[in-house]
């Protein structure tokens, strides 16, 4: 019993490890000055998908991707992985986009792969934080969500239903629910599994249009570019706005409400500490305090 | 994100050896693959661009998993229960990050599922793998016995048992009893053939074997009744889902701990002959222990490095008296000498994987065609380098380990004796590798010969006869200095025609030897790379002393002092 799978997978700058040159004057991000990562989550999502792969053979696992032509590199590392293929979304008029327009973009394509059981993301993406692709993608699909996944626990293809172990405050609680379904997923969700040696040596050398466009003005010619029509699997698919019949004005920024006022870079810091004993009466008295002032509850 | 291969750009230097060209061109048979496999190389470059690319995948896997998990597991353990082996619970997970990887059987053949890479990036891995944690390359590293299998089981049992090694399970190689550990013609697990079934039943105990809950397992036990030396030992294959064996206990060592060393208790334990009865020692554990050398030299110079690691860090952040104690002499040597001793050890595990490379791929091509001339003399030549070089190499680099590991505690003076430090685990972990796979004592035992009948010396010759830059000529006039110093003494020894005598000096003989080949292997690295003239300067300058020292020693001895020393 196959299942499929699409992954929502997001090239990010590592703002994991940020230095001075990170923000540009406007308050931007900087994306020359930091290195181009998958988006972490969605590495644990893409993991959450490859193990259905495993329990259910003959699943299979699509990447989509929104961004420019280099964001293919998204692509490859899930078929490194162990994805079957993926999709590029790249077009200027996709640029620019607020969490509205990208899941619009994303609901466009979804709809033209049409067929799915499951659609799985990362929770949220590290440059932006928000959370809201995932619920949106969804809610333009019309299917149900289940957000803040730890563990797809099973898929029952028969009844068509899924369980979830989710992540809520304090602890987790198991889900249900009908397929097709959008998941998100947490951080703290199973890492995924290296790139395959094997997998690595088959698809290194899948590249998208806009990456070969790239190396051919660089120069003049294509390595090993015979490959490209023996193993078509190594041409990434890419989509512009007209591909996926995609309405240009709720695409990228035309399409993005979202305004950034000002970005204020706000440094968390202890203003005081108190030391505790390891005493029932001492942290007692702490639980009290942090009730007391809103810290906790 | 830390990633092994590429925080040390050694590796690529010794992978992009001018031989590599040679090497890949024989083990891909012309790149005859590309049209049966996706994922076999389309040419050289296209082969080296992928044995990188898997490099980077086992770094990655090394700093950020087994490394990381290397205290715990180290800590943890396995433990044995109703004759079951449980690995710590970050062996395994270890072990499912290089499963999935696809990092198991990387040097077998496609048609077997493996990635069919040659010795040198095969061996690298297994240098990245003991970097991270030393233990766990024994478990990994036991996939050479699927070599074994290849090399002697018929299509048959490759085609059965060599896939599911690729897909990721566990060797061992049931060598050692509790009366047989270096004198393995003592083996006495009995095989028994059923004439009904056309098995082989073995029965007895094997203690001392590392990953004794494998998944398939070699044997080596006695075919032959009435038998008393190694003519009457055959290899067997024992898989575990047929049952049979159980593991008695495990041993309580001192280091590598990760790696479960059982005992094992064979009761009618069903198994099959792999290759020709009365061949298991003379031949197939012969050649099994060449590879197996090569792998705990690959254990060894990662250890090297990782102690190196260790020193320099605790060196450069550690101040007393104002500074950095590395800004003190006797640090500083300290740690210039571990990293040349790392460098030193890694350049002879290279070139002596470079040199079984040739010859075990040739072995093979001579299994499908017959040779040409040329290739037979190419052949003979490397066997005979990669049979001298590997307990040469077995012997000096598990010893730089354990003088790595010794000054990497050192260096960290008083902390370094507590458990908070990686150093301690290293210093333990160390202490096995002149040890197994026979001592280093009886490495200069096989090396001794290849004094005598000059095999090194040959080859120092030809390391001599390379043209070098001109600002190395002042280390390799000091080479030469040392290479006639090397030759005088075992003219000296030999000349006595005392075999005890020349078995008294062997060590030393062997030493003087490899500080002249380790000097050049240094040199040439510094011809191609300046990043290597550091350590050519100070490993020159060490091995120098040092041969200066055996000189010293045997022209000064009196033969008939040997008797103070007998008992």
């Amino acid at each position: 019993m196959s299942l499929k799978i699409i992954v929502l997978a997001k090239q990010v700058p590592d703002t994991r490890n940020v230095g001075k040159d990170a923000m540009k004057a406007d308050g931007t991000v900087n994306r020359a000055a930091l290195p181009a990562i998958f988006n972490p989550e969605d590495l644990n999502a893409l993991e959450q998908a490859l193990r259905l792969k495993d329990a259910h053979p003959g699943t299979t696992v699509t990447l989509l991707t929104m961004g420019p032509g280099r964001a293919a590199e998204v692509i490859r590392e899930g078929l490194y992985r162990g994805a079957d293929g993926g999709y590029l979304l790249t077009d200027r008029a996709f640029a620019g986009a607020d969490t509205l327009a990208t899941s619009y973009a994303l609901a466009t394509a979804i709809k033209k792969i049409k067929d799915y059981d499951i659609i799985i993301g990362g929770r949220q993406a590290i440059d932006g934080d928000t959370a809201q692709v995932g619920p949106q993608v969804a809610e333009k699909l019309g299917v149900t969500q289940i957000t803040y996944a730890e563990e797809i626990l099973n898929v029952d293809q028969k009844a068509r239903r899924i369980t979830v172990k989710r992540h809520i405050d304090g602890g987790v609680e198991t889900a249900e629910g009908p397929l097709p379904i959008v998941i998100t997923v947490n951080g703290s969700a199973a890492p995924c599994r290296p790139r395959n040696a094997k997998l690595v040596q088959k698809y290194k050398r899948a590249l998208g249009a806009q990456e070969k466009a790239a190396i051919n003005l660089a120069t003049e010619y294509i390595p090993y570019a015979d490959l490209y029509e023996k193993y078509p699997y190594l041409n990434i698919t890419e989509w512009s706005v007209a591909d996926v019949e995609g309405d240009v004005a709720q695409c990228g920024l035309s399409g993005s409400p979202t305004k950034v006022k000002t970005i204020e870079n706000i440094v968390f810091q202890a203003k005081e500490s108190k030391t505790l004993s390891s005493s029932d009466r001492d942290i007692e008295d702490m639980i009290v305090e942090l009730l007391a002032n809103h810290t906790i509850g | 994100m830390a990633n092994f291969y590429l925080d040390n750009p050694s590796m690529k230097h010794h992978l992009h050896h001018p031989l590599m060209k040679r090497i890949v061109e024989l083990k891909e048979r012309g790149y005859a693959d590309k049209d049966q496999f996706d994922y076999a190389p389309q040419d050289f470059e296209d082969a080296m661009d992928s044995y990188e690319k898997v490099l980077e995948i086992v770094g990655e896997i090394c700093g950020e998993i087994i490394a990381p998990n290397a205290e715990a597991v180290d800590h943890e353990g396995p433990s044995v229960a109703d004759g079951r082996v449980t690995y710590a619970k970050g062996t395994q997970e270890n072990l499912n990050a290089v499963r999935k990887a696809g990092l198991m059987g990387i040097a077998m053949p496609r048609r077997y599922n493996g990635l069919n890479f040659p010795i040198v990036p095969y061996i690298m891995a297994a240098d990245l793998v003991s970097r991270a944690d030393a233990g766990f390359e024994n478990l990994w590293g036991l996939q050479d016995c699927a070599e074994t299998l290849y090399e002697f089981g018929n299509e048959d049992q490759r085609q059965r048992f060599i896939p599911r090694v690729c897909a990721g399970e566990t060797m061992s190689m049931d060598l050692t009893e509790p009366d047989a550990g270096s004198d393995l013609q003592s083996v006495m697990l009995k095989a028994t053939y059923n004439e009904k079934d056309g098995y082989w039943y073995l029965n007895g105990v094997k203690r001392f074997i590392t990953n004794g809950d494998a998944d398939i397992h070699l044997v080596l036990a006695r075919s032959e009744e009435g038998t008393k030396d190694g003519r009457g030992l055959s290899m067997f294959i024992y898989d575990k889902r047929n049952g049979g064996v159980n593991v008695r206990r495990i041993e309580n060592k001192m280091g590598i701990k990760g790696s479960p060393t059982c005992e094992l208790v064979f009761k009618n334990a069903k198994a099959e002959l792999c290759g020709d009865r009365k061949l298991g020692l003379i031949k197939y554990v012969m050649a099994l222990m060449n590879g197996a050398r090569l792998g705990i030299m690959a254990q060894a110079v990662g250890l090297s490095e990782a102690a190196y690691r260790e020193g320099y860090a605790y060196a450069t952040e550690r101040k007393q008296f104002g500074k950095a104690i590395i800004e003190f002499p006797a640090v500083y040597e300290m740690v210039a000498l571990m990293r040349a001793k790392a460098d030193a050890s890694r350049a002879m595990l290279y070139e002596t994987a470079r040199f079984v490379d040739v010859y075990k791929a040739l072995d093979d091509i001579s299994k499908e065609r017959k040779l040409t001339p040329e290739e037979r003399q190419e052949q003979k030549k490397y066997s005979k380098l990669a049979d001298a070089f590997t307990p040469m190499g077995k012997g000096m680099t598990t010893e730089y380990a354990n003088q790595n590991a010794y000054d990497a505690i050192q260096i960290h003076g008083g902390s370094g004796f507590m458990k908070d430090y990686a150093c301690e685990r290293l210093y333990r972990d160390a202490r096995i590798t002149n040890i197994y796979e026979g001592t280093t004592q009886l490495q200069v035992v096989a090396a001794i010969r290849h004094v005598t009948t000059g095999t090194y010396l040959a080859q120092i010759r030809e390391y001599e006869a390379i043209n070098y830059k001109p600002e190395l000529g002042d280390l390799k006039n000091k080479l030469q200095a040392m290479t006639e110093k090397y030759e005088k003494i075992v003219a000296m020894v030999i000349n006595t025609k005392d075999n005890e005598y020349i078995d008294f000096q062997a060590r030393r003989m062997v030493e003087a030897a490899a500080h002249c080949i380790f000097g050049y292997l240094l040199l040439q690295d510094a011809n191609q790379n300046e990043s290597f003239r550091r350590s050519a300067e100070v490993y020159i300058n060490y091995g120098q002393a040092e041969v200066d020292k055996i000189v010293s020693y045997i022209s000064k001895f009196d033969r008939e002092d040997l008797g103070y020393y007998k008992q």
